[in-house]
């Protein structure tokens, strides 16, 4: 190679990488195949705060109380109270103005930041005895069902993928970002300690 | 206010105590069997056992895990390790701690199938013989649940039930970083969500930088495939971060542009505060050290030179310094840290200490290369309330009583 075609292909080299984006980079090892978007669609139950991905179907706390009672109130009581583990499980109604006193009570009512993760828990997680049995009705429908009984909805009020995001969490203003290191030599400044 | 307490009842509590004082008093009168070998039989006179493919510990050992809480399903719950009777830095995999709310499930590595899709511009499924293909890596890192030591100040009497919920062990696996870029990350992309396959398919958002940092997905424990309680066939390891994120039986791996506040991300392991606000996105588990021995509800025989001992960590990496009291805090000597002392992985300590035979108080805490000092737990509750149960890093004491017994003192 001369020295001007040398050059030239310095250039070259030089532009394409300059120019080229990141996500041009080929595999160095090639490994695993290719999803389709079928594939794709069956193992991605994610769903972010803004609802994005929620499937269609739609419940009101109404429908969900025969599904809350006959799936959940097992474990976790038919007040939401009472759960036949006790003293592990999560209570999940109540508990509203007593995070600040000597005995806190964190229910999805009281400390719960979004209408979002509850869905998704519930979906993916629920019930404890046979997890992801549940259609997207009757998860929207349950989760209707525990926010209206922490004062959050009404009891006709429609959840879908469109209402539930929408959905304000009394707790939603309730937290910071970690603090810590919050004490020591270390620790940050006043500014970011909790009043 | 806490979902994961095994002992917030006076009387579960009580059980799951009792539970403790009967697994340690089995383990101080293992010794006295073994001395007292009656006359005629003499393991050296006769031909032992037949050697066996897979090895077992000798019948005469009897360290083993604790599952609390005792009021709920066998299912659902943590396995605390015995850290008094570990030797060494490294726990061994049938003793690792787990934590599991869906329980233990069986997975087919033939059939186990990693998807990394989103923001990637080749989405891909993994079998495992494609990620044991990848370059692979080992590194030993300690794991904690973040609920860790939220009984040590309810009073639990050993330290398995106050520090039971960290290990540490030898891990093998690809970098995240490998696969990542492999599927290629696309402009824009910020955080990664990582879903678990198990029967509560646990997720968690993770920051892209830290995972494309030092995250490993992880085949090995220990030179051999993981505990199925610890993830197998496949796990992350997010070294200093909550054990939460350490996502066992990974199954997705989503790259997205925003964190999606998933169950346990969002409301799991809250730090409350006494104004009623709480952390959020807590992830570094602080700089930590606990005195394994002596310890509650060990027993000294009498006054004499003892070796005190303890493990040491820090999620921030190495442990600099640790530091041990015999009088309640009020003076310290420094601690031998024992070869090797590695970022992000428990560090054993040791100190030798001559009891006199009066009431004495073990402390230790831990200075890590950020300069981090282990706090008291006073201090934590200064700034922090009562309330706030999950990440407690609080300094350990032990009371040892002028008749040599060893009790927990509670903050």
């Amino acid at each position: 190679m001369s020295r001007s075609r040398f050059g030239l292909f310095v250039v070259v080299v030089l532009t394409t990488l300059l120019i080229s984006p990141a996500s041009a980079q080929l595999p160095t090892y090639g490994v695993g195949r290719s999803p389709s978007p079928d594939e794709i669609k069956v193992w991605d139950l994610t769903i972010p705060p803004d609802g994005r991905g929620l499937p269609p179907g739609s419940g009101t706390a109404k429908a969900g109380e025969a599904v809350y009672l006959s799936r959940c109130a097992v474990c976790h009581g038919k007040e939401g109270e009472k759960p036949k583990y006790n003293p592990g499980f999560t209570q999940l109604f109540g508990g509203r103005g007593t995070l600040a006193t000597d005995k806190p009570v964190l229910t999805v009512g009281s400390f719960w930041q979004s209408a979002t993760t509850l869905w998704s828990y519930i979906r993916r997680s629920q019930p404890f005895d046979e997890p992801g049995v549940l259609t997207p009705d009757e998860v929207y429908a349950v989760t209707a069902y525990l926010l209206y009984r922490n004062e959050i909805i009404g009891e006709t009020d429609v959840l879908d993928a469109k209402t539930l995001p929408q959905v304000k969490m009394p707790n939603r203003d309730g937290f910071v970002p970690d603090s810590r290191p919050d004490v020591g030599p270390t620790a940050r400044g006043r500014a970011s300690k909790p009043r | 206010m806490d979902q994961a307490s095994p002992v917030s009842s006076p009387n579960s509590r009580r059980r799951f105590l009792k539970r403790g004082i009967a697994l340690g008093a089995a383990i101080t009168a293992a010794p006295t069997t073994m001395i007292a070998q009656p006359a005629g039989d003499d393991p050296s006179r006769v031909v032992g056992q037949a050697m066996q493919p897979y090895g077992a510990r000798s019948r005469f050992e009897k360290a083993a895990r604790v599952k609390g809480p005792p009021d709920m399903p066998d299912e659902w719950g943590a396995n605390f390790t015995p850290l008094g009777q570990q030797m060494g830095i490294i726990t061994p995999s049938d003793l690792h701690y787990e934590v599991c709310r869906g329980g233990v499930p069986e997975i087919d590595p033939q059939r186990h199938r990693l998807l990394i899709h989103g923001m990637v511009d080749r989405p891909v499924i993994l079998t495992m013989d494609d990620i044991k293909r990848l370059p692979s890596t080992s590194r030993i890192v300690f794991l904690e649940c973040s609920g860790n030591s939220q009984w040590a100040t309810r009073g639990a009497p050993a330290v398995q039930i106050t520090h039971g919920l960290t290990s540490c062990a030898e891990w093998t696996g690809v970098p995240l970083s490998l696969l990542l870029r492999e599927a290629g990350v696309q402009k824009g992309a910020s955080w990664i969500v990582v879903e678990g396959g198990d029967a509560t398919g646990n997720e968690r958002s993770i920051p892209l930088t830290k995972a494309m940092d030092d995250v490993l997905v992880a085949y090995g424990q220990n030179g051999e495939a993981l505990r199925p309680g610890n993830g197998y066939p496949l796990r992350l390891i997010v070294p200093g971060w909550e054990g939460n994120f350490n996502t066992k039986w990974l199954r997705r791996i989503t790259v997205v542009d925003r964190p999606y506040k998933a169950r346990m991300e969002s409301t799991g392991h809250p730090i409350l505060l006494k104004d009623g606000r709480a952390y959020q996105d807590n992830r570094i588990m602080e700089a930590k050290s606990v005195i394994t021995s002596p310890s509650g509800e060990q027993r000294l025989p009498g006054p004499g030179l003892y070796e005190i001992r303890g493990l040491a960590w820090s999620g921030r990496g190495l442990v600099r310094r640790v530091e041990v009291s015999s009088d309640g805090g009020k003076t310290w000597r420094v601690a031998k840290l024992q070869a090797p002392v590695l970022r992000m992985a428990h560090t054993r300590f040791t100190l030798d200490w001559k009891w006199d035979g009066r009431e004495a108080v073990l402390q230790s805490r831990c200075i890590d290369e950020s300069g981090y000092v282990q706090p008291t737990t006073e201090e934590l509750v200064r700034v922090r309330g009562r309330n706030f149960v999950y990440f407690n890093n609080g300094i350990q004491s032990w009371r040892v009583a002028s008749d040599g017994g060893i009790h927990n003192v509670p903050v």
